[in-house]
């Protein structure tokens, strides 16, 4: 983005560029650098084009929503009823969905409504009441996935009309997954929104300082509640893709997604405390989660490694990035 | 009434990065005496009883205590040696009970377990001795700021202090209670404790003090028996400062009334301010701290709710229930906290001047950076920001730049009333200079300044008229002409009936 370039233009004009600086802005760049160099070297089926877009297949439920949780994790809060609200959007969508009933926009329409709702819900309590996001978005959790459980008795819903499933399914130009395609798309749109619109602005200097930014005369209560929709609404987009990609709307889908978002988002580099991180850094993180759980299935590692390893480089990224900032 | 000295702090200095904090003070403790401690704002008295308590490490000087040379690491081994401090925010644990409180750290045991029943049996008979009718199974968040204050007091003298250090222990409480305080106070001494007694209050001073020590700037100006001092000899101590330092006001003739402030009230912080000011025009608020100075600018800008009164902006009322209400009529504040209301530290220094005016500088939804970014330059260069470029981070400039950053934030807004709260906190002399001038082209642009500072010189240097404030009420008004230090000084002393 440009002001991205603009920036680092100026730091090269001050003086010389320390090496603190690029490992600052490049540092979890460089790990994903070196994991696919390691898998390279390691496997012969990393670096084939099937590989590498099953990854990119694999990675998008997770960037969707990654996209959105960075929002809320800017402002400094914390959403964890995404995964409940990919698997109520996607039971719901999957309603609307069988063959023959609806054209496609309204399995679409009401999963995002159901993103909506959430939303709104959560910014109510989070900017009203000021329950802390933690608790307001963990009650949302539990109460996402029983709505999800009861709309659907517990079954997965199937039986699904083959243009919703082509949004999970299907390939455009002829190879490039169109649910990837639709992952790059939130990236552009939260980036530009994060980047480039006064909201966005805002929603960086509420988590730098929450007081200030209310003294500067922001509507704080109000782009927070923003951003807690932005959060629903990429999950319910998620849970929607994720239906049409598995042919069915299950309840039992997405557990324990709002975890592997959030890793995704900070690994990235975006603070927990809020006020720090940048979109292009959510994708590295995306990426690097999913690079890594390809990686351990192209190298036999049973899944139940797969979980340990994902822990540790968690904690090593966040360790890493704290250590830089800190020297820089 | 005096016994013999406890306590000699001789030639006591201490030097902060930049600042000398204090200069070569003593201070002499007899047993059984309250002896007060007074200054203005900033004189050394907290610093000084820091460094008694350990809590600050002296550059120089020497402490004794009954003749033996003592120097503390930190406050726990001068609570050993019976050195107690109640600091002015109280350090009590609002969810435990009293006895709790009390005893916290040395609770006595049973059989590695915590004995409750011998702990409120103590705490109790502790309380009695005090004559205080407090149950010490209360949670403490239950009490009265004075009840917790006297459970601090209880504290304090469970540990056997000798020397007992009281901050300000009368801002809080009501007339009654400063009785009982006084009470507990005299029983104290007459078992030989010295009390230090910091305080603003003339009356009080008087009633309980037997010797008063004066610091300005760091240094002790008097030390004597408060019956050889009287009222004009104190002021005059705290107050002397020469005006040598440099204001380069310039005096305007000021426009028409900008902001009018009609009997503002909010509830137990200041009640029935009213006050006029006009374009071109630096209204000064001077005053203790804790005096509402802070309270009532913050809520002419919408941060708290007024109890009562109007605000009217160049003929219009306004009723600001929220900060961006008062920004969009053209209010603007510099906080007295820079990093708590003022900046986004993790935030660059483009973001932070921009931050108010993105919706003017951009009218639409979408953000144009090279604009902001022009715009944000011209900002550096107008207040000559000293800065590597614009996408520092803020927390990487001096304060007196970082103040500069908020300054160039706010008059991004067209504002037309500013209000500077402790403008020049913590900023050193040549910045301060900057920021004064400053203020006069904002005011030579025509803007209405309200500026709240506790360093009088700078109060009288660069205000056209002066308000005085003492325990949120307004005490007086004048203009720079017939303002002095000591008449600032006597309309600022918080005292039952005002001059």
């Amino acid at each position: 983005m440009s002001s991205k370039k603009n920036n680092s233009g100026e730091a090269r004009g001050i003086g010389r560029p320390q090496v603190s600086q690029y490992l600052e802005r490049f540092g979890v760049f460089l790990v994903l650098l070196a994991m696919i160099l390691i898998l390279s070297v390691t496997t012969t089926t990393f670096l084939t084009s099937r590989n590498l877009l099953n990854v990119v297949r694999q990675v998008s439920v997770n960037g969707i929503i990654a996209v959105g949780m960075m929002f809320v994790l800017l402002t400094g809060g914390i959403d964890l009823s995404v995964g409940s609200v990919v698997a109520l959007s996607g039971v719901v969508a999957a309603h609307f969905a069988h063959p023959g009933e609806f054209p496609l926009i309204v399995p679409i329409a009401m999963g995002m409504l159901v993103g909506l709702v959430v939303g709104l819900i959560n910014a109510f309590f989070v900017v009203r009441t000021k329950i802390v996001p933690f608790i307001a978005t963990m009650g949302m959790l539990s109460i996402a996935k029983g709505m999800a459980l009861v709309l659907s008795s517990g079954r997965p819903i199937s039986n699904l009309s083959d243009a919703f499933c082509f949004i999970g399914r299907g390939n455009v130009f002829g190879f490039f997954p169109l649910l990837s395609l639709i992952m790059i798309c939130c990236f552009i749109v939260g980036g530009v929104i994060q980047r480039k619109t006064r909201l966005g602005r805002y929603i960086y200097s509420i988590g730098g300082n929450e007081n200030a930014a209310h003294v500067s005369g922001i509507r704080v209560g109000r782009c927070k509640a923003l951003a807690y929709v932005f959060s629903s609404l990429f999950a319910a987009l998620a849970g929607i893709v994720l239906a049409g990609r598995i042919t069915t709307g299950s309840p039992a889908s997405g557990d324990g997604y709002e975890l592997d978002a959030i890793a995704a988002v900070v690994i990235g580099g975006t603070s927990l405390n809020g006020g720090v991180g940048s979109i292009w850094g959510t994708l590295v993180g995306v990426l690097i989660v999913g690079v890594l759980n390809n990686g351990m299935d192209l190298l036999n590692v049973s899944s139940y490694y797969q979980q340990i390893m994902q822990g540790v480089i968690i904690i090593l990224a966040v360790l890493l990035d704290t250590r830089t900032k800190r020297n820089a | 009434m005096s016994g013999p000295i406890v306590l000699e702090m001789i030639d006591i200095s201490k030097t902060f990065p930049g600042v000398r904090a204090l200069d070569g003070v003593n201070l002499t403790l007899h047993a059984g005496e309250v002896h007060g401690l007074m200054g203005e704002n900033g004189a050394g008295k907290s610093t000084l009883m820091k460094i008694l308590l350990g809590l600050y490490q002296r550059s120089g000087g020497t402490i004794r205590l009954r003749g033996k040379e003592v120097s503390y690491n930190n406050p726990r081994e001068a609570i050993a040696d019976g050195i107690c401090m109640i600091h002015q925010e109280l350090n009590l644990i609002p969810e435990m009970t009293v006895a709790e409180n009390i005893f916290l750290g040395r609770e006595p045991l049973k059989n590695g377990f915590v004995d409750y029943k011998k702990m409120c049996r103590d705490a109790k008979e502790l309380l009695e001795t005090l004559h205080l009718n407090i149950d010490p199974a209360t949670k403490l968040r239950k009490l009265t700021v004075a009840g917790q204050q006297m459970v601090e007091i209880a504290k304090a003298v469970s540990y056997d202090s000798s020397i007992l250090i009281m901050d300000e222990p009368t801002s809080a409480i009501s007339e009654q209670e400063v009785e009982q305080l006084f009470n507990i106070i005299r029983s104290l001494t007459a078992k030989g404790v010295a009390v230090v007694y910091i305080s603003h209050r003339m009356e009080e001073i008087y009633q309980i003090c037997d010797r008063i020590t004066v610091l300005r700037d760091g240094q002790m100006i008097t030390s004597d028996l408060s019956a050889n001092l009287t009222e004009q000899m104190l002021i005059q101590a705290m107050v002397g400062r020469t005006l040598d330092q440099y204001y380069p006001k310039q005096y305007l003739t000021p426009g028409e009334v900008v902001l009018k402030v009609e009997n503002l009230c909010l509830e137990n912080k200041f009640r029935d301010v009213s006050f006029e000011v006009h374009a071109g025009e630096v209204l000064g608020f001077a005053g203790m701290m804790g005096a509402g100075r802070t309270e009532i600018c913050e809520t002419i800008f919408g941060i708290r709710r007024a109890t009562g009164g109007k605000v009217t902006i160049c003929g219009k009322e306004l009723k600001a229930r929220r900060p961006y209400q008062a920004v969009e009529v053209g209010i603007a504040l510099v906080s007295e906290d820079r990093k708590l209301y003022g900046l986004n530290l993790v935030g660059s220094v483009r973001d932070n001047i921009v931050l108010s005016a993105l919706k003017r500088i951009n009218s639409n939804a979408v953000v144009n950076d090279g604009r902001l970014n022009r715009v944000a330059k011209e900002q550096v260069e107008r207040f000559r920001i000293k800065t590597p470029s614009i996408s520092t981070k803020v927390s990487n400039l001096s304060g007196g730049n970082q103040q500069k950053v908020v300054l160039a934030k706010w008059l991004l807004c067209n504002c037309r009333v500013l209000i500077l709260d402790e403008p020049t906190r913590g900023i050193d002399i040549g910045a301060k200079t900057e920021i004064y001038k400053l203020i006069n082209e904002l005011a030579a642009k025509g803007m209405a300044i309200i500026m709240v500072s506790s360093e009088m010189p700078e109060v009288i240097g660069m205000s056209d008229r002066i308000v005085v404030f003492s325990e949120g009420r307004q005490t007086g008004t004048m203009d720079h002409l017939q303002a002095t230090q000591e008449r600032i000084m006597r309309c600022a002393m918080p005292r039952k009936e005002v001059v």
